[in-house]
């Protein structure tokens, strides 16, 4: 992977971009952990790994901690070849008859990629659709800020690309924990959300003869990454924003901006609607439907500090998991490596810069914890550490992300870590361009990551080009999410849940330009096929706001609500949600072990405890309150922090985005163990009191061999 | 209910009624075409065609003005022939009068027009800040809306004085040219008249460019920096050429 | 540094505002401005005062959900998003004055915080090509100069903020509007409805009561995305023609 990275071109394969400000974004997120297929054996690849550990049933770290349920199985996937799959599917999911469309409604909470992609199609198709979503306009979604670019195997470069190869990255890349159908539809579907997206006026990058641009992301080896300049997620959400709102015109979908879902309405075993709080004027209303689709994207923010939008939180998605919705590998995130730091305790959000800054830049810190606060220039080069050209010298700065990350923190643990001191340490590395600037000449550097530098000269008011900038690890996407089946369904009938809300496609760890692909290929191909499969059978009976479950969920909803108002304590909600993300960034961060997984269970538990005593929100529920909008979504943080730390207390391997130090070789790389955890653990709500209870998929692969990466 | 409330319902329930009319699985979004004529980019193009025609008239204006360098008889001879122009096939004088209608035709517009929009500009903000800068306007383009009352004023001023005769602070001689030159040598007329020329060098400033986006002839990034120069000549040009006469005057260059 | 902060404060849309002088100590100058009224929204709530409302969500200057008028400027003194500035654009003993986006089309919630759904109802007008899921062609059928895709995509950056109504001395929503005709009219799929959506577009924007374009340029000059003027002269081209063509 490494050596792909190291390949990953700034600025080839563009001549025709005009754009020297976009490019450097453009190439922003190499997040990649894949190798090319021809490339594994030069690279090392090993066999199969054997277990670090003989019997994990003697060595359940997490005994106690959860209970075991019945193993699941994805029931609604076909067999068969795996490039017939999902055309059988299409083909034998039932119909519904155009006259009944209108009479079925659908429920869409969040209007991202997946959401408005999701409700526009549904909307198009005639179906009755409500879209909810928590800012202000649809277009605000939090995808709006992918930077970088969206795969799709169109081959328009005729450089061996194909939807099998596509589908090969994307499962190695996950890391061996994505189920194959699942990806190859993924691959599948890719190419025609880009002619779609063409079709709505989305402006992607061209050449000079008139023809799309693409270009190499991430180190694969081929041209596959459509993109506009550096806001690709932007033009692709103003392209589904644009479609949703041609169907708001049609009359076929209405928007509820401003309105937070609170609960899911389950009656007779079927998720029949949602209870929502309209946060300007706080009307708890309940909204009715034949189906509901959960397009609310991820959970990074239970780390506080995060790179997504200040209000993303996963109070949809966890109280459908409160409702039975099981919750699957919570414990995958993916943290970046170039970040910009924090520069203080008022910090409220983390901003992601491109990783392709490794190429040229190196990475060090003082060797003397003395030196760390002295200006940088002043430190002579012997007293320099650069520690990952040090500790990986084949690679050094190029180590795949999860290494960089890693390290990074390790530094700053030992205190050599350097920029201001944040809480009890230093949190930040030097990223140092001098000697590029000798090599390649200011201008050269000016034009290849000029606008990078601008924009961390913005926000730091450092100048980059005098001074080396100091970067840090941060949380920016979760593979885990909401289990569902090959149709997308939760474990709950009637809901479904799309893009970064479930835990689909992207395995252990996500592909550079995939997510944009997930949720889009969610929202306009895949749900919209097979969710007709489950409303064909509506209407369903119709429920009345009477029916003791629908009250029983108002009065939840309001009971809370009633609760934060009322506790006055003496601590603001963002006080607890900052100790919250710190304790896991600390144990179930870029390296969780045993002990510091159970300690985080013990401090989250006191901490939630405190929580709901001690908690201050001011005001009155009837206008725009923000501080009560924050508190439930802290509140849901909690419990989903707890179980996070359960799923990576018994998943002892270290796998894409989840790194236990007990599981890796002796040069401190992630060490897989697919023989006791090639599985999904599907999560099951356990009750107020109860532990929860893990359901296990297991994953087979019949397509794809399973390798071990090696970054030597 | 607010105006926009009121918009957004009405055009909603448009929007539905065609959408489901037609059938279940109608998602088409054709609603018609709307009327354009009273939006606030029609009045716009309504004001940039008049300001045209001013443009073209005080151009004209000016060229004839400047006939008072050459002397008595060739500026009265000018004015003479003004009114001899295309006759017999018009009356004597008839060009002129065609002119004023045209210009009085025009001058309605604009100003009904830039009242119009006045007024709903003020009721797009109906709360005002407690603080506002001006980040780029330009002094010109900020004196719109009063240098053009001013100017209307002027103009009002300038026809009792020059075409109707009502105002004689320089004596009412027969002949147009000592009627100039006589006005002007009173100082207090010369600078009404400089003054004018000011105002209507800054709202050329502006309205000559504005006249051109407004038509949407600068639409790329180069067309755009030309107009804002074609303003600028036009406005030294015109008001500047205007000016030379009272300048001349006061000056002594031309005299009676 | 320290710093007096002037900030609107008005208890929910029909109520009366007024404005409120709150003193604020120890800012970092790296602190984002946002950041800054964040610290004084911990202090006012352990004081047991209503925190300040305010709108922000990405806060890396693309989601456009931020937006205050900060000392008489829309988004504050760097051409930025409000999210993006940052503290260091002021000295010790400065008086900041901080209003919400100040137009009719723009109502206070509560506040700072506006509501901006006029926007979606000017793109609902026709903001957007007809074509349903799974009815394109493919991509490479119709190539586009890069000079029209650049374009389209320059106009296409606007983030939908409302800095350029705040700015313009006539509330006027012409950059928004020009910038998303611009977009479209650039591109060979926009050409099938580019009449009927400027002026249904121009329509809509009247109606929700935004104001008349006098060609000042506050709005480029606040625009935190640099969309410049020539786009609403596109708007001006395009309804012309329509206009032109209907009489």
């Amino acid at each position: 992977m490494a050596t792909n990275e190291n390949e990953a071109p700034h600025g080839t394969a563009m001549g025709a971009s005009s754009d020297p400000v976009g490019q450097a974004e453009e190439l922003a997120p190499a997040e990649v952990a894949n190798e090319n297929p021809s490339q594994g054996a030069a690279a090392g690849v090993t066999a199969p790994v054997s277990s670090p550990v003989a019997d994990p049933a003697d060595h359940d770290d997490a005994a106690g901690y959860y209970t075991t349920g019945d193993p699941l199985a994805d029931t609604s996937a076909p067999a068969g070849p795996i490039e017939r799959r999902w055309t059988e599917r299409v083909f034998n999911a039932k119909l519904v008859n155009p006259a009944n469309r209108r009479r079925l409604s659908v429920i869409v909470v969040g209007t991202g990629l997946a959401g408005s992609s999701a409700a526009a199609t549904l909307g198009e198709a005639g179906y009755h659709v409500d879209a909810f979503f928590y800012q202000d306009s649809p277009r605000r979604a939090h995808s709006i800020a992918a930077q970088g670019g969206i795969n799709a195997a169109k081959n328009y470069k005729e450089d061996g690309d194909s939807v099998y190869r596509l589908f090969y990255d994307t499962v190695k890349g996950g890391d061996y924990r994505a189920r194959e159908s699942n990806v190859y539809r993924l691959a599948e579907v890719s190419a025609n959300i880009i002619d779609q997206c063409v079709a709505q006026g989305v402006p992607f990058a061209r050449e000079y003869g008139g023809l799309l641009d693409n270009r190499s992301f991430g180190g694969v080896q081929v041209s596959r990454t459509f993109y506009a300049r550096g806001q690709t997620g932007q033009q692709l959400l103003i392209g589904a924003y644009q479609a949703l709102e041609r169907q708001v015109a049609a009359g076929t979908v209405k928007t509820h901006a401003r309105h937070e879902m609170l609960e899911l309405v389950v009656v007779d075993g079927k998720a029949r609607g949602i209870v929502t709080r309209d946060m300007v004027t706080g009307e708890i209303e309940t909204h009715l439907a034949d189906a509901v689709v959960l397009a609310s994207g991820g959970y990074g923010n239970v780390f506080f500090l995060s790179t997504n939008a200040m209000g993303c939180n996963v109070t949809a998605a966890w109280r459908a998991h409160r409702k039975g919705a099981h919750f699957a590998n919570p414990c995958y995130t993916q943290i970046h490596p170039t970040c910009i730091p924090v520069s203080g305790e008022h910090q409220s959000k983390l901003t992601l810069m491109s990783e392709s800054l490794r190429n040229d830049g190196r990475i060090w810190v003082p060797k003397n914890a003395e030196d760390c606060d002295k200006d940088p220039r002043e430190i002579p080069e012997e007293d320099r550490d650069y520690y990952l050209e040090r500790i990986y010298p084949s690679f050094g700065n190029l180590v795949p992300r999860d290494i960089a990350s890693r390290q990074a923190k390790n530094m700053c643990d030992e205190g050599r870590g350097v920029g201001p001191m944040v809480g009890d340490q230093r949190r930040g590395v030097y990223l140092d361009f001098a000697e590029a600037i000798e090599r390649m000449g200011r201008s050269a550097v000016e034009a290849k990551y000029g606008n990078l530098f601008d924009m961390y000269a913005r926000i730091t008011g450092e100048d980059p080009y005098a001074t080396p900038m100091r970067i840090y690890p941060a949380v920016h996407y979760t593979m885990g999410g909401l289990w569902v089946d090959y149709d997308l369904q939760s474990s709950i009938p009637g809901l479904f849940v799309a893009g970064e809300a479930n835990f689909s496609d992207h395995g252990a760890n996500r592909l550079g330009a995939s997510a944009l692909m997930q949720g889009l290929a969610d929202g306009y191909f895949v749900l919209p096929n097979t969710i007709r499969d489950y409303l064909a059978d509506g209407p369903f009976p119709k429920v009345s706001e009477d029916d003791p479950e629908v009250r029983a969920a108002r009065a939840n909803v309001q009971e809370r609500i009633d609760h934060f108002l009322s506790v006055n304590g003496s601590r603001s909600v963002d006080s607890f949600h900052r100790e919250l993300g710190h304790i896991m960034w600390e144990y179930c961060g870029m390296e969780r072990s045993a002990e510091g997984l159970r300690t985080a269970i013990e401090k989250i538990r006191a901490l939630r405890e405190e929580f709901w005593r001690d908690v201050r929100v001011l005001g009155t529920n009837d206008s725009l309150n923000q501080a009560l909008e924050r508190a439930g979504r802290v509140a849901d943080f909690f419990e989903l922090g707890e179980l996070m730390c359960i799923d990576a207390l018994h998943r002892r391997e270290s796998c894409g985005g989840h790194f236990r130090a007990e599981s890796q070789t002796p040069e401190g790389e992630a060490l897989r163990d697919d023989e006791n955890f090639a599985y999904v653990a599907a999560w099951e709500w356990g009750g107020e009191s109860g532990a929860p209870i893990l359901h296990k998929e297991e994953l087979e692969y019949e397509f794809i061999e399973m390798k071990q990466r090696s970054y030597k | 209910m607010r105006p926009s409330e009121l918009g957004h319902r009405s055009f909603a329930r448009h929007q539905a009624v065609s959408g489901w009319r037609y059938g279940v699985l109608v998602t088409t979004t054709a609603p018609g075409r709307r009327s354009g004529q009273a939006t606030t980019i029609a009045l716009k193009l309504l004001m940039a065609v008049t300001g045209l025609v001013f443009v073209g008239y005080v151009l004209l204006h000016m060229y004839g003005n400047l006939w008072a360098f050459s002397g008595q008889q060739a500026f009265d001879e000018y004015a003479h022939h003004l009114r001899e122009l295309l006759t017999p096939m018009l009356p004597y004088g008839g060009l002129l009068w065609i002119l004023r209608v045209v210009l009085v035709a025009s001058l309605v517009g604009h100003a009904a027009a830039a009242f119009a929009l006045w007024a709903r500009a003020a009721k797009a903000r109906e709360q005002r800040y407690a603080v506002k800068k001006a980040v780029t306007a330009t002094l010109a383009s900020r004196t719109m809306r009063w240098g053009g009352v001013a100017l209307l004023a002027f103009v009002i001023f300038h026809i009792l004085h020059l075409t109707t005769h009502t105002i004689n602070p320089g004596g009412d001689p027969e002949s147009p040219y000592l009627r100039l030159v006589g006005s002007f040598q009173v100082w207090w007329v010369a600078v009404i008249y400089l003054l004018a020329m000011l105002a209507l060098g800054m709202h050329i400033r502006h309205g000559a460019f504005s006249m051109l986006q407004t038509l949407g002839l600068t639409d790329n990034r180069r067309r755009y920096r030309i107009s804002h120069a074609v303003g600028l000549v036009l406005a030294i040009v015109i008001a500047g050429g205007f000016a030379l006469v009272p300048l001349g005057v006061l000056l002594g260059i031309v005299t009676t | 540094m320290n710093l007096t902060l002037k900030i609107w404060r008005q208890p929910n849309g029909s109520a009366a505002g007024e404005m409120v002088t709150y003193p604020i100590t120890d800012v970092s100058e790296d602190m984002s401005f946002l950041e800054m009224l964040d610290v004084l929204n911990e202090r006012l709530t352990a004081e047991g005062q209503e925190p300040v409302a305010f709108d922000s969500d990405c806060r890396e200057g693309i989601c456009g959900m931020c937006g205050l008028m900060i000392n008489g400027v829309a988004h504050g003194p760097e051409v930025t998003t409000t999210c993006q500035l940052h503290m260091r654009s002021f000295s010790d003993g400065d008086v900041v004055t901080i209003e919400p986006w100040r137009a009719s089309g723009f109502p206070v919630l509560r506040d700072l915080a506006v509501d901006r759904s006029a926007f979606d109802r000017i793109i609902d007008a026709g903001g957007y090509v007809s074509v349903n899921t799974g009815a394109a062609p493919d991509a490479h059928a119709s190539p586009v100069p890069k000079e029209n895709a650049d374009r389209a995509f320059d106009a296409a950056t606007c983030i939908s903020c409302g800095a350029c109504v705040a700015a313009c001395p006539n509330g006027s929503a012409s950059l928004f509007l020009g910038a998303k005709i611009t977009h479209l009219a650039e591109l060979p799929q926009g050409q099938a409805e580019r009449y009927t959506r400027v002026l249904n577009m121009v329509h809509q924007h009247d109606l929700e009561g935004f104001g008349g374009c006098t060609n000042i340029g506050e709005c480029t000059a606040v625009c935190p995305k640099e969309i410049p003027q020539d786009v609403i002269a596109t708007l001006n081209k395009d309804m012309r023609h329509a206009l032109w063509h209907r009489v």
